[in-house]
């Protein structure tokens, strides 16, 4: 067969997986976003066993290959009456590793805001709580954006993993279009090149998101 | 030391240690009714610390302070009372994200409830007062720092507050920016406005402070209106600072 013959028999079911898979990702990382978020402003402002609590959780998840974390959530529940599809897993599993780890991003975020914005917030009689979410966290999300692209590239490429629970996104109809054609080469290489165009077309976005929201004459740098 | 005017600020045997450095050791302190006062004293002594008392970003260990009739410390309204105190910070401390106009509206609108457009004209009005209503769209980052400095002290104005807090307003700036800052503080001096002021800049204590406090090791050492201080201190210790500080900046007795 020819790479263009491939390409023209796997095309439906690969467009079908690549639906699933940002799917996929963007549930994740939003719900990664939100608990990220929550997670990051435990550790930074929640007292003690707050901090504590959240740091544990980001130090297992971070700590530990997030195929077995799939794994736990997919196979390891339904004994306990949690049974879910193979897309909810990933979704859940997917979600609660990349809130790890945009929780480390959003917490350094955090840090590097100097504290004289706080206090200069509280000079004026706002709570503590309307100076994170008027001052600290619009300077914060602006911060986190080019870590948080990354996050994202790895988050979308590793999604992939979920065929492993039958989860039919791009790598999974890949494996089940080569499986039946045995043109392993070149499909695999299609499915790399969707991958690829998938994450530069995404790349571009954000850093226009990034250009669009970037404070008139600052450098986040000097 | 008692007028008859009302008393602004009251501060009484304030009291703050950080673990064992016991850094204010008993400050008591009033502040008129329209009174300029400036607070002078050595590197480390506690004057931020004491500033910082005042509006409860730092709560004092014993002591009490009043603004007006309501007792500061111990009070379970602080966000209340900070909104009567304005602060104008060294650093300047404006918010990176947004224009002066929204430096001097956030609080309008966020803590005293104002709607968008009224914010907005009284942001504006107070950015005028400073001298800067062309700057309103300009973010932080395109001002210079006595432009910056007086945007924050827009901001602190905005609040209509019954006293501001300045913690060496000028000490960041180049020395060709000052001039602009000290004329808006003197400005507002004039205009009765209640103010404690941090700073070594002798000329404008002389000319705008009714009182000038020497504050050393935690405590007040001498205060009295700035020609008596200066010229006859009656403390040693006064003296010798003020002439560390006149031979620092090149004030007056340059000859030895
Ligand atoms: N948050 C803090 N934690 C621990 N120590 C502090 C803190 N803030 C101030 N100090 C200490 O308290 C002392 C007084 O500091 P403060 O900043 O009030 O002095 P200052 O008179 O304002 O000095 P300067 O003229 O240098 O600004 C210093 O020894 C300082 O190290
Ligand atoms: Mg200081």
């Amino acid at each position: 067969m020819t790479f263009a013959e491939v390409v023209q028999q796997s095309w439906g079911p690969m467009m079908e997986g690549l639906q699933i898979t940002i799917q996929l990702t963007f549930l994740s990382i939003i719900f990664g976003l939100a608990l990220g978020l929550i997670l990051a402003l435990g550790k930074v402002y929640g007292w003690k066993p707050l901090r504590w609590l959240c740091t544990a959780f980001i130090e297992i998840i971070r700590g530990t290959p997030l195929l077995v974390q799939i794994f736990i959530i997919y196979f390891g529940l339904p004994p306990y009456g949690i049974r879910l599809s193979p897309l909810q897993a990933a979704v859940i599993a997917f979600s609660i590793n990349s809130a790890a780890y945009q929780a480390e991003y959003l917490r350094g975020a955090i840090q590097s805001i100097p504290s004289g914005q706080m206090q200069a917030a509280l000079s004026m009689g706002m709570s503590a709580w309307q100076g994170v979410l008027s001052i600290i966290l619009p300077q914060a999300l602006r911060r986190v954006i080019p870590p948080w692209t990354n996050e994202f590239i790895y988050l979308l490429k590793y999604t992939s993993l979920a065929y492993i629970i039958g989860t039919p996104e791009l790598m999974g109809q890949a494996r089940f279009v080569a499986s039946r054609n045995y043109e392993y080469f070149q499909v695999y290489v299609l499915a790399a090149l969707i991958y690829l165009g998938i994450v530069l077309v995404f790349s571009e976005v954000f850093s226009w998101i990034e250009r669009r929201v970037r404070i008139p004459g600052f450098d986040y740098h000097s | 030391m008692s007028k008859e005017k009302n008393v602004v600020l009251r501060m009484e045997d304030v009291h703050k240690s950080f673990g064992e450095n016991h850094v204010l050791r008993g400050v008591s302190l009033d502040i008129s009714q329209g009174e300029t006062k400036i607070l002078i004293g050595p590197s480390g002594t506690g004057k931020s610390t004491l500033l910082t008392c005042i509006n409860m970003l730092t709560p004092p260990d014993s002591g009490k302070i009043w603004l007006l009739d309501q007792e500061i410390t111990g009070s379970k309204k602080v966000n209340r009372l900070r909104q009567q105190i304005g602060f104008v910070f060294q650093d300047f401390s404006l918010f990176n994200h947004l224009t002066a106009l929204g430096n001097v509206s956030i609080g309008l609108t966020k803590v005293k409830g104002l709607d968008r457009r009224k914010a907005r004209e009284k942001a504006l009005q107070e950015l005028k007062q400073v001298g800067l209503e062309d700057k309103a769209a300009s973010y932080p980052a395109q001002l210079s720092g006595g432009q910056k400095q007086r945007v924050a002290i827009a901001r602190a104005l905005a609040m209509d507050p019954q006293l501001i807090l300045f913690d060496e307003p000028t000490s960041a700036l180049d020395p060709e920016l000052i001039g602009e800052v000290l004329a808006v503080m003197k400005n507002l001096a004039n205009r009765g406005m209640t103010m404690l002021v941090v700073s070594h800049e002798m000329g404008f204590a002389r000319s705008v402070a009714d009182e000038v406090v020497f504050m050393e090791g935690g405590v007040i050492v001498e205060q009295g209106p700035p020609t008596q201080l200066f010229s006859r201190p009656q403390v040693q210790r006064t003296g010798e600072f003020l002439s560390r500080l006149s031979g620092l900046f090149g004030e007056e007795e340059e000859k030895q």
